[in-house]
Parts: C-alpha cells; structure tokens; sequence
C-alpha cells in the first residue's frame, strides 16, 4: 500500500483547519476568502466550515485589513492576514514594517502583535509586473519580522502553524508555483518557529545549492541533473529567511567548496547576496574552490510577452549550468 | 447636501465663557478639573525640561487640549483598548497612568511605561487600557478597529478608541479604517482632535472644509461635532458614541475642537510656524482654556474658589515634582535591552 499524498496547497488548507479547528483566537482576514479563485486550493470552503465571521472577506483595503490584524492581535487573537498577491501587499507596508515589526521592541517586550501576514507569489501566465513580485528580501531585511518560505508540503502546513502560534509578527510566503507539489504525508506537528532553520533536503558532496520556496525546487531538479554529470549536490532550503540561521550552509560549503543561491527575487541588495555573505563570514576562504555564484532574476520588471517572461524566470538547467561551470574544464571531481 | 463645517468654533473670539455644567455632580467635575490640571502641570515640567536640554527626544505638548482625552477617559474602562498617536500625554494620563512612569519613559529610563524603549512617542500601559502611541500619523488607526473587532469576536463589550489629529483624517489609512470598521460593525470610536493644525499647515490650506466629521458622515458613522474645550460636552457626546458601540451597534466618530497652545512639538509656542497662526489667535484661543472654563463654571456655584485652586496646584506639585526627581534618578536600561526585545523572549537560534 502507498502512502498517501500531500499536495502543497491543501497542506495549506490542512493548516488553517488544524489552527481554526483547535484555536479560538485564531481568525483569517483578506480579500478574496470566499471566492475559489483568488487563493487556490488552499482555502477551500474555510468560511463554510468555520463561518464567515472567522474568515472575513474584506473590502479592498490592504492596509487597514492588516493594521486591524496587528491591532486584534494585540488584543489577544491570532489572526492570520491573507494577501492574495504580494504586490498588492505593498499598500500594507506602514502596518508591517512600523507597526507589527517594530511593536515590541518599541514598547519594552511589554506585548507582541502575534499575527500572521501571508502573501502569496503569483506570477507567470504573462500577468507582468506587478503580478510577479517575491519580495522575501525586503522584509527580511528587518528585525522583528519573522519570515517564512515553505517548499515542502509538509512545512507548508506545518510552518502555517507554527508561525500562527508564534508570538511575534511572521510574514509567511507561499508560491502558487508550487501548489501541486507533492510528498508523502505526516502527522501534523506543533513546532516552535523560533527552532526552525534551513533544512538539508539531499546530502551531496561537491556542490551546496541554496533555495527558498520555488526556488528550492528549481535547486532539487537541478541537482538530479547534476547527478548524470557526476556532480553530487547538497541542498538547503531556508525556510526562515528572517532571522536567518547560515551555519548549516557553512559546514557544509566547507565540506563542498562550492556555492550556488538559487532566488526568485532580483540580486542587488537580495536574499541570495546575504547568504554568500553569510557563509563567506564563516567559512576560510581557501575551502572556496570557485567564486560563489547566484542565480536570480534579471534585474527588471517582469515581462508580459511570452518569449521575453520565457527568459525572466530562472529555470532548473539554468541552476544546473551554473553550477557545472563552478567546476571547470579541467579539474577532476574530487 | 451642503458640505458640513464647524460653525462658530472655529471662531476663536468665542466660547470663552464658563461652560455649561447644570445637572452635573461637582464632585464629579472637582475631579475632572484635577485630572486636566494634572495634565497640564505634566506637560508643562516636560516642556521646561526639554527647553533645558535635560530631555533628549522630541516632546509633543497638548497643553490646551486636555479636555479632550479626560471626556473622553470617562466614558472607558481598563478594558477597553485605545491606541494614540504622537501626542498622547493626555491620552495615557487620562487613564490613570501614574506621572512617574511616563516621565521615566520621557527620559528613556528602565522604569518607563514602555521600559525606556519609546520615549515620548510611544508609551504603553495596556494594564489601565492604554494600548500603545506610535509616531506615524495615522498608524494606529487601523489597529484600533482591530482591537475593537477582536472584542467582537471575543464576545466582550470592550471598545476599540483611536486618537487621531486632523492631519490624520488625510491618510488614505483612516479612510479604509472608517470603512472597514462600518462594514465589520467594529466596536470603534475615532476621536479626532482637530486643533487646526498640522505639524505647521493650517486646514484651510490642507483641506477643503474645516469639519472632518464629513468623513464620518460620508462611511455612514454616527458622528458628533463638539467643543473640545468643554470637558462636559466632549464626555456626554462621547458616552453616546460610546454606549452605542458597547452595546454592538458598530463605531462611532467623535470630533473635539481645540486648539494647541505650543507649538508642533517641544515648548515653544511657534507663532512664526505655519499660516494663520498669530499672537493675537493664540491670546484668544487660550481664553477659551478647558481648565479655567470648568473652574469658573464651579466657582459661580460655590464649588470651586481661587484659594482651592491653589491647593489643588500645590497637591499636584507635590505628585509631579518628586515624580519627576525620582524618574532623573532611575537607571537606564541594561545594554542587552537592544536585542532581547526585538522578538519574545529572545527570537535568534542557538
């Protein structure tokens, strides 16, 4: 008998009712919560199970949806903020990053705005650029913003519920990209976010590739590409990015020599810099047998037209040939 | 529909007269009296001291608003959730928060309300319902509608309360926040104490009609126009708002007019900042003082007299200046304060 299986967005689905299920003070907040359309499968008939008054679809006001939520749960709830793209998310940054990000610190310890800003990446489908962005980078650029980028389903799920029953603000990022993923499934399990760090998903011996969300998948088919070319690979993926943890990543490029980050934001100022910076921090230089490398997105706007938004995205043999290139003509596997 | 305007309060030649207190329990005003007071004296020892250079920060001084936030303060319990802004000594005061906390947090000192983390413009004291001030104009503004819904959804008959200055109203924030809390029927009332000013501009030149009310009116909530220099005024419109949201039937938008007597921030009074504002509009709008309009109103009944009034001054003195002593003498936070409160109880991994 086969295990059965786990598909991305319903392990998301299987977070919100496990949360809503066992939590009272948990809510959902968002536009579009009781519309099929806007958030995948991962919110199915929420509102018909729990009732509408604990999912609350919303009139089209990121900011003042998120400000609430900041505001509920410094009043004792645990909402979970629900933005459909990130892009729109934007109109939310003074909630965010004034608010939520700074509250505690700001006032002493003395309370936590625990609450849960999801934003969901939904790009591609020639939908251009301001239905595109991954801005993880941003965010996790400041301190008191917990932020989470789930790859696997099971971290889909279970990172949803440990970030809802984290105290400190969590930006929780998913990719509609990877929606129909799939692993075998687990019993759900309540994890302190504060213990969760990268995650080595493959051993390798040669090669330390690096991803988040998306981009980790990108980084485990590339990796079996690598595989036919002799080149054995290690990969991580984050999953906290903020704050983020490199000493696995270290040890392991120690071991590897090379280094290869695989991010689906843009490279300037980006997540993929901060983990070469990271490492290269903690590693002797001379362990580096290549200059480390990442793979990104140009650096421009995403594109509507077919053959250009072909070229924007990063694909797997794109990674693959990066990494194979670390290698040289000359030198022998070690 | 005629746009809605504030009348004659706008006129700063009027209103000067003692207010109107008939039906009224002395004893109950003799208190409200002090608690102005209380806030005056507080924020007059903060100016001098910034004026000295003993404080650091910025100080954004409400002196000839205090009415507004003891009306107001009357009307709540320790278990509503109200949130300010960058002006918000009263608000916290008016509460019940002891002087000496918030002085410490002035001065950035451990034993500040928020722990010496937040200074003037951003104190806390959730225990007496006081939620937290920020300095961005309009920041909080949503998070109140949040913590009024949560009390909707916790089946509790507390109340969400946003402070908010004129300025504010401008923020496309508080426009969603308005709509947002009609929709939701959040327990909400917004207080919006429209001195006239922002940091320097004058409504006139900022906004089209002086009544900020109409956006009240424009989201469907339920709205009064008060003097917000008559304390009794300001707390009978605010209990209706009030009881009216308590009880479940959605927020309520309460403006108070007023007037600062300094300036936008620190203790000078800025007649040279900003059109309209004159020494002559000053001298006027300080006769139509909150405290001394109560005093009078409870003098010409026999309850009040010069002599009570210089008691009452030196009891407070008594509370502020020792307050004020004992906070210059607190210790600082501890180094580690920088990061151990970032995230709870500590957030990096080991």
């Amino acid at each position: 008998m086969t295990a059965a299986r786990l598909r991305y967005g319903e392990a998301i689905l299987e977070g919100f009712e496990y949360l809503l299920g066992r939590y009272p003070e948990v809510f959902v907040i968002g536009q579009g919560l009781w519309s099929p359309w806007y958030v995948g499968s991962s919110m199915t008939d929420l509102d018909k199970k729990f009732g509408k008054h604990r999912i609350i679809d919303t009139p089209v006001s990121e900011l003042a949806c998120t400000g609430a939520a900041v505001g509920a749960a410094l009043a004792g709830m645990r909402p979970i903020v629900v933005h459909p793209r990130i892009d729109f998310m934007l109109y939310a940054m003074d909630a965010i990053v004034n608010q939520a990000a700074k509250w505690s610190h700001m006032i002493g310890g003395q309370a936590h705005p625990a609450v849960v800003i999801r934003g969901i990446v939904n790009r591609g489908g020639e939908q251009g650029a301001q239905h595109s962005q991954s801005l993880h980078s941003w965010f996790s650029h400041i301190p008191g913003l917990r932020v989470v980028m789930p790859y696997t389903p099971t971290d889909a799920r279970d990172l949803l519920i440990a970030s809802t029953l984290c105290d400190d603000p969590v930006m929780y990022i998913d990719d509609r990209w990877l929606y129909s993923q799939e692993c075998d499934t687990s019993p759900i399990r309540e994890l302190d976010l504060r213990e969760i760090g990268p995650q080595c998903l493959r051993a390798g011996k040669h090669l330390t590739l690096v991803g988040s969300g998306y981009s980790t998948h990108l980084c485990m088919v590339a990796a079996g590409q690598l595989d036919a070319r002799q080149i054995s690979s290690e990969v991580f993926d984050l999953r906290v990015l903020n704050p983020l943890d490199c000493r696995d990543i270290a040890r392991s490029v120690d071991k590897t020599g090379r280094l290869v980050v695989v991010d689906g934001s843009w490279s300037n100022c980006g997540m993929a810099g901060e983990v070469i910076a990271q490492v290269c921090e903690r590693v002797d230089p001379r362990v580096l047998r290549a200059p480390p490398q990442r793979v990104t997105l140009p650096a421009a706007p995403a594109p509507t037209s077919r053959p250009l938004e072909a070229a924007y995205y990063p694909t797997a043999e794109q990674v693959a040939d990066v990494a194979e290139r670390l290698f040289g003509a000359v030198e022998t596997v070690a | 529909m005629p746009v809605l305007d504030l009348g004659d309060l706008v006129d700063p030649a009027k209103y000067h007269e003692p207010i109107e207190i008939s039906g009224e329990d002395p004893q109950f005003l003799r208190g409200q009296l002090r608690e102005m007071l209380r806030i005056r004296l507080v924020e007059q020892q903060l100016a001098g001291a910034r004026k000295a250079g003993i404080i650091g920060g910025p100080v954004h001084l409400g002196v000839g608003q205090e009415a507004i936030a003891v009306g107001v303060s009357a009307c709540l319990r320790n278990t509503d959730r109200v949130f300010g802004a960058h002006r918000s000594h009263s608000h916290v005061l008016a509460l019940g928060s002891e002087v000496h906390p918030l002085f410490a947090e002035v001065l950035g000192r451990d034993t500040g309300l928020s722990r010496g983390m937040g200074g003037s413009m951003h104190l806390w004291d959730a225990p007496r319902g006081f939620y937290g001030s920020v300095p961005i104009v309009a920041g909080t503004v949503p998070l109140a509608v949040g913590a009024g819904l949560a009390a909707k959804l916790q089946g509790v008959d507390a109340v969400g309360v946003s402070y908010l200055g004129d300025g504010a109203v401008e923020e496309g924030s508080v426009q969603e926040s308005l709509n947002l809390a009609r929709v939701l029927g959040a327990p909400v009332l917004f207080v919006v104490e429209n001195n006239f000013f922002s940091s320097h501009m004058h409504i006139g030149l900022r906004q089209p009609s002086n009544a900020t009310a109409r956006f009240a009116q424009a989201h469907d909530i339920p709205f009064a126009i008060v003097d917000g220099n008559d304390v009794v005024a300001t707390r009978k419109a605010a209990r209706q708002l009030v009881d009216r949201a308590r009880a479940g039937n959605g927020p309520g938008f309460l403006e108070a007019v007023t007037y600062r007597w300094l300036g936008h921030v620190d203790w000078r009074e800025d007649i040279d900042v900003g059109v309209n504002r004159s020494i002559d509009e000053l001298k006027n709008w300080r006769a139509r003082d909150p405290v001394a309009r109560l005093a009078a109103a409870l003098e010409r009944i026999g309850e009040w007299s010069a002599a009570r009034h210089a008691t009452l001054i030196e009891e407070l003195d008594a509370e502020i200046k020792p307050a004020w002593d004992r906070a210059m003498a607190d210790p600082w936070p501890k180094p580690e304060a920088l990061l151990d409160r970032v995230y709870a109880r500590g957030g990096q991994r080991q």
